[in-house]
């Protein structure tokens, strides 16, 4: 299910989230000035050795990239039509790179700390949006991960029950009900939990 | 005290429930019906999630359409899946969640969000994440949430629907302990006893309001005669 966290004795799991924060965002931004492949290569690998000093099993990368394969063939065969095998490599590399690292930051970091981060960044912006509607949006998201992942995987087995496991809108149908029930639900009882000051 | 004054309330044209009128002051109140009978609904107008089509609900005075948020801070609400009542992904966030709004400071929402956890024992569930706890624990963290908010009034809808045996008597137990005015709404009709009263809804109107045996009887009556 959810949270991506892992726990682990690790320093990058000690490290302050904030910290992990503004390293995600320097790297990230970085990252687009890598000049070749040789050193973009470099900085996949590093990003995988980040992993095992977290501690986290290297089959963890399997799964953090799993998900984006599809995506990342698509970029590699479009920008080698495009732009040629190096360029293709070049980026596809760099799509690695970026969901490693910010995979890591999930993975090591709890959702409360990521969570208390947000709300301390938006503080100075107090005035003119409403930080703990941003929280709580973003804690609904996080909780919505699980949910969509659970809702699935039981559709999925109740459609095989009945031979339908072929079928992407049998699937589709209502696993996307289910959602927008729960979301209705969720928001009525968000509504229900939340008072007038005075 | 809750009062309704001739309420109706239809969803595109279809009645879902007729002119009701009554007051609700007893402490311990149960609504029975079948699937479908307008329950929810009705549980739902008495905190100002449903408004009436026609009609209006009071508690303590305040309209429940026109003064919601104020309403709410009276009313507590424990939903049948507590899933989609807890929306933080720690256990102590989404206690202190409700607070945030009361604008408390930062010390006095810190000692009841505390005191909730001495008083009902769940101290050891704290850090937990709270997608990780057991259904028994989300259902009792899902009415700690409602707790802490100190309300007068607690409404639950099916909270034990989804609860094996025990932890249902575990709800059960803490929900009777609790001084507050409860209107629960269940087919566990056994969880009834000792109620102080009982509203059975059918073919869209309240079809018996009496003491629970009386009211069960009716009940039963009627779900095995078809
Ligand atoms: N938002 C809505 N829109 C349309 N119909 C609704 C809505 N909410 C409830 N209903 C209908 O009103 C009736 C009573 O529903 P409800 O109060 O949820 O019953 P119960 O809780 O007793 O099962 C049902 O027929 C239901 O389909
Ligand atoms: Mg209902």
């Amino acid at each position: 299910m959810l949270t991506l966290y892992v726990p682990r004795n690790s320093w990058l799991h000690r490290l302050p989230a904030g910290a992990k924060f503004l390293a995600l965002i320097g790297v990230g931004t970085a990252i687009f000035w890598v000049p070749n492949i040789e050193i973009m290569a470099g900085v996949a690998l590093i990003s995988c050795l980040l992993f095992a000093s977290a501690k986290i099993p290297l089959m963890k990368v399997y799964d953090q990239l799993k998900p984006a394969f599809w995506a990342l063939l698509i970029i590699f065969l479009a920008q080698w039509y495009l732009e040629g095998l190096e360029y293709a490599g070049y980026v596809t590399l760099r799509f690695t790179a970026l969901i490693l690292l910010a995979s890591l930051l999930t993975l090591t970091t709890r959702s409360d700390a990521m969570i208390a981060v947000i709300e301390k960044a938006l503080r100075p912006f107090d005035r003119w949006i409403s930080v703990e509607k941003v929280s709580l949006a973003f804690s609904l998201t996080l909780r919505f991960i699980p949910l969509m992942r659970s809702v699935t995987a039981e559709v999925r087995e109740a459609q095989k029950a009945r031979g339908l496991d072929r079928s992407l809108i049998a699937l589709m149908i209502p696993v996307i009900i289910r959602t927008l029930k729960t979301a209705t639900e969720v928001g009525e009882a968000v509504e229900a939990r939340m008072v007038d000051n005075d | 005290m809750i009062s309704f004054n001739s309420v109706n309330v239809a969803f595109d044209g279809r009645t879902v429930l007729e002119n009701l009128s009554l007051e609700l002051r007893e402490q311990r109140i149960g609504i029975i019906g079948w699937n479908g009978s307008g329950k929810s609904t009705f549980s739902r107008l008495i905190n100002g999630l449903q408004s009436p089509t026609s009609g209006s609900v009071t508690v303590a005075g305040l309209d429940t359409t026109k003064d919601g948020g104020k309403v709410r801070r009276k009313v507590g609400f424990v939903f049948q899946n507590p899933d989609n009542q807890i929306v933080y992904p720690i256990v102590k966030e989404d206690i202190a969640f409700g607070l945030k709004g009361l604008k408390l400071p930062k010390e006095e929402r810190d000692h009841r969000i505390q005191q909730i956890f001495d008083q009902y024992q769940l101290s050891h569930l704290r850090e937990r994440l709270t997608h990780q706890l057991s259904g028994g624990e989300k259902q009792m963290i899902a009415l700690m949430g409602v707790l802490v908010m100190q309300p007068d009034i607690i409404i639950l809808d099916e909270p034990t629907t989804l609860l094996d045996l025990r932890n249902k008597a575990r709800l059960m137990e803490t929900v009777n302990s609790l001084p507050q005015q409860i209107l629960m709404v269940t087919h566990d009709l056994e969880l009834l006893d000792g109620f102080d009263r009982v509203l059975m809804f059918h073919e869209g109107r309240l079809y018996q309001d009496g003491s629970p045996p009386d009211v069960i009887k009716t009940y039963r009556e009627i779900s095995l005669s078809c």
